[in-house]
């Protein structure tokens, strides 16, 4: 009766004025807003690198990944740390929400006229009463992947 | 259950790791076939293999080391002599073995049908059974000790299990090596580096703050704990340390059954097995360096007899070395077998579409042979079960690449293979230089560092030249190639300044220089790994924490040469380009002493006169002449720079007038045979030939020539220069 998805908890965030869900097992923790080293000709996704606790962690900001409008200067993104092959990597988002248990709510395939760049790292909704919840794919979101820039020819 | 499942865990741990002493001392035992001391530690090992899998009721192991350590007590006695069959058969027999530990581990039971033992145990019977009478084991047969209870076990008991009750094989027979080391779950290491991290900043905070406290107590406290977290990191970091003679152990076994299988007589030689290198990359780099030794016996060494007709002996060597340098753990794995010929490795990349003809006749002879690593491209003219398959040398790079290595291959043909592969550091404690661009710090490893030049004032436009745009300085009358650090970084090109920063970087045949804003310090960092979100980008090599918690990039010299488009120069193009450099001296070259070459520099000369020898007079005991209504003091070069004089044989003395720098002093008459030349060259000083009046020589139009030190020659006129 359901999907692929099995997972029912869902660690929830804001990403502008859309509620993302990531399944809580994938979630290593979240942190408030870190200071960032910016990693100069990275992705645009890539707004830098944090240290956590001595581990070098990549910050991917959501909003740029899925083609949002930017944040406010003011309005400092928190980390959501997920794990993804084996790798730690760092959500920025709006705000957090709360875990919600999502086992009554049968979950659906994301409506097909949300935006590519939205479509791309969503597995699929779950129409909550008050909210929409997107489930967020995590190894996609993070899957920026910088283009070689060295000059191609090379044996 | 639990206990069973610890004891297991451990019985495999020690196990692997006995097999691997094994693997050695048996092909080490082929060697010396008589050497007891090997023998018994074989047999030793074995038995307690035997032992612990009885009592942990893993019956077709226990049969499997049951003939074999019967076949080994009859060794250790003498009984049998040691020949090839038999060495083959034990090695044979140390792989089942270790594919029947492989099975325990995944399923807990020694029971894995994939696993054949009875032909083994036929063929160890089989010898056991040739030549001596067999020794029966006293035991009697237990024909099958009851297997796992919740496992479904396909009857594959051996016929023969001989067995000694598990209580009795209990005995002590351990190895008699002190145990001076413990084992350490890995995890538990990597935390501990993690915890020392966050440790050495939370101490460089307190540092900080203790700097400006009255409390002499707590500075005295703080100092001391600055000290001792330093020395724990260290400890910690060396824990992760192995050394990479752990990988190599397993290639003399590898060595030894492919050149058997192949014909081929090796001889393996290691060198450096001590180098140590973080556990982590050992891991990596174990499969790409045993592909690589493969490769070397499949392709590279020729058999017996085709080397004998070439002219080379027999027995091929195949040598690895690992040595750091620079910064990096390099391992060479070189053959002295047929080579690589370029034309061939050209001609089948062209037949496979590797790369269009037209390609290749661009590429230099060292990109050709890098042609191997391509995808898709195999030499062998027949697959071979041992190399040829066409997924090697490309896998090899992409494994070593992954973990930020390279590795490049030289050939000579008919001579020998070397492969180099270089293995970062990562997670390793390197020295580097900070430096500062855009309000950011970046760490360049120490290891390229060749010197730090700072250019201010009228310098910057003399030296830095942008040819075609392309920015080059004029240092010691080379040309470095500049690179600025903010334009790498994407940022705009910074005004041309007041002053410039270089820091002039090496990477293999590279050089060039690094405009950057700011020079930090440097300091030890330690390397850790980036997201693969960034590994596109050649710039970095890793990042690091620095002091205050932040993250700072460390730059990749090599992939920001490349990224730049600066490639090696050959030393002829460099001097060629730099004769037109700015460091070039203009030289009046003079003959004193009978044909004795002596230069003063240009800029120092104001006229040359020539004055008839009866104008010569004296003051005191010095020579003048009488010159422009002044007297002007002479100096014979000749005397003062130790030469016997014979500038007085003609009617006429050439004299180089020189304006001293004091104007009330006035000027000096140089006396010299003749004016050679004026010459403008790039001076390379020597410290040949220096002496009073001489501060070196140097090569003047291909002649070796004094550089006459004016200061030292004027004042022997009595002219303060």
């Amino acid at each position: 009766m359901s999907t692929s998805t099995s997972t029912e908890q869902l660690c929830t965030f804001w990403v502008a004025d859309l509620l993302f869900g990531v399944a809580v097992e994938e979630v290593q923790e979240v942190i408030r807003h870190q200071p960032m080293t910016p990693v100069p000709r990275a992705d645009e996704a890539v707004r830098g690198l944090i240290n956590l606790r001595g581990q070098i962690v990549t910050a991917v900001d959501l909003r740029v990944r899925l083609g949002l409008p930017p944040r406010d200067a003011e309005q400092l993104p928190m980390n959501v740390i997920v794990r993804s092959r084996g790798e730690v990597v760092s959500l920025l988002v709006d705000d957090i929400g709360d875990v919600i248990d999502t086992a009554g709510v049968d979950p659906q395939p994301a409506p097909s006229n949300l935006p590519r760049g939205v479509q791309d790292v969503v597995r699929g909704v779950r129409p909550l009463p008050d909210a929409i919840l997107l489930v967020l794919d995590a190894d996609r979101a993070v899957d920026v992947v910088t283009a070689p820039d060295t000059p191609g020819g090379n044996p | 259950m639990d206990d069973d499942a610890e004891i297991i865990a451990e019985f495999l741990v020690e196990s692997h790791e006995n097999l691997d002493q094994l693997d050695r001392d048996l092909v080490e035992l082929e060697r010396q076939p008589d050497s007891r001391e090997r023998l018994s530690s074989i047999f030793r090992t074995i038995h307690t293999i035997k032992g612990t899998s009885g009592f942990l009721a893993f019956n077709r192991l226990e049969a499997l080391t049951h003939v074999g350590e019967t076949l080994l007590s009859r060794l250790r006695d003498g009984e049998t002599e040691m020949t090839p069959p038999i060495a083959e058969a034990l090695l044979s027999m140390v792989d089942t073995v270790r594919a029947l530990l492989g099975a325990i581990e995944q399923s807990g039971t020694d029971v894995d049908p994939a696993v054949a033992v009875d032909p083994v145990v036929a063929v160890l019977e089989g010898l056991l059974a040739e030549p001596a009478p067999p020794v029966e084991t006293p035991e009697p047969p237990v024909e099958t000790p009851e297997p796992l209870a919740e496992t479904p076990v396909p009857p594959v008991e051996p016929v023969e299990t001989p067995e000694p009750e598990p209580v009795e094989t209990s005995e002590p027979e351990r190895r008699t090596v002190v145990d001076a080391s413990v084992r350490v779950d890995v995890d538990l290491l990597d935390d501990l580096v993690d915890l020392v991290g966050e440790l050495v900043l939370t101490r460089n905070q307190l540092l900080q703050r203790s700097l400006g406290s009255a409390d002499v107590e707590l500075v005295r406290a703080s100092q001391r704990l600055d000290l001792v977290a330093s020395e724990l990191q260290e400890s910690v970091m060396k824990t992760r340390m192995q050394p990479i003679g752990q990988v190599w152990s397993k290639l003399p076994r590898v060595v030894r059954d492919l050149s058997h299988q192949l014909g081929r007589e090796v001889e393996l030689v290691m060198e450096g097995h001590e180098t140590e290198l973080d556990r982590s990359l050992l891991e990596a780099v174990k499969d790409p360096l045993t592909h690589l030794v493969r490769n070397s016996l499949d392709h590279g060494i020729e058999p017996p007899d085709v080397r004998r007709a070439a002219g080379k002996p027999g027995k091929g060597t195949l040598s690895l070395r690992a040595y750091h340098e620079s910064g990096q753990v390099v391992v060479e794995i070189a053959d002295d077998g047929k080579g690589i010929d370029p034309a061939r490795i050209g001609a089948i990349a062209v037949e496979r579409g590797v790369i269009t003809r037209d390609q290749l006749a661009r590429m230099e002879q060292r990109e050709v042979l890098g042609l191997i690593f391509r995808p898709g491209f195999s030499t062998a003219a027949a697959v071979s079960n041992i190399s040829g398959r066409g997924v090697g040398m490309d896998v090899v790079r992409t494994n070593i690449e992954r973990i930020g290595g390279s590795v490049d291959v030289a050939s000579e043909p008919g001579r020998g293979t070397t492969t180099r592969v270089r293995i970062p550091l990562t997670l390793a404690i390197i020295p580097a230089l900070v430096v500062g661009e855009g309000g950011e710090r970046y760490a360049i490893p120490q290891a390229n560092l060749v010197e730090l030049v700072r250019i201010e004032g009228d310098d910057v436009r003399r030296q830095v030249e942008r040819l075609a745009g392309a920015a080059v300085l004029r240092l010691r009358g080379k040309l470095l190639p500049l690179v600025s650090l903010a334009e790498t970084l994407g940022g705009a090109q910074p005004a041309p300044d007041e002053a410039l920063t270089v820091v002039v970087l090496q990477s293999d045949d590279v050089r060039f220089g690094l405009c950057v804003s700011e020079v930090h310090d440097t300091q030890e960092i330690v390397v850790k790994p980036i997201g693969r979100q960034l590994k596109g980008l050649a710039t970095y090599a890793g990042a690091t924490i620095m002091g205050d918690g932040r993250v700072a990039l460390i730059l990749d010299v090599a992939g920001i040469a490349s990224t730049a488009g600066v490639s090696a120069v050959p030393d002829e193009a460099a001097d060629v380009r730099a004769s037109a450099g700015d460091d070039r001296q203009a030289l009046l070259v003079l003959e004193v002493a009978d044909g004795r070459r002596a230069a003063l520099p240009l800029a120092a000369v104001a006229r040359l006169e020539e004055f008839a020898q009866d104008r010569v007079e004296r003051s005191g005991t010095a020579e003048v002449v009488q010159y422009r209504d002044g007297i002007l003091p002479l100096v014979r070069l000749a005397a003062a720079i130790g030469l016997p004089d014979t500038s007085d044989r003609g009617e006429q003395i050439s004299v180089v007038v020189h304006e001293t720098s004091d104007a009330a002093a006035g000027a000096v008459g140089i006396v010299i045979d003749r004016v050679l030349d004026v010459v403008e060259v790039a001076v390379t000083a020597s410290q040949v030939g220096r002496r009073s009046g001489v501060s070196g020589s140097a090569v003047v139009q291909d002649r070796v020539t004094d550089l006459v030190d004016l200061a030292a020659v004027v004042a022997r006129s009595g002219v303060s220069a």
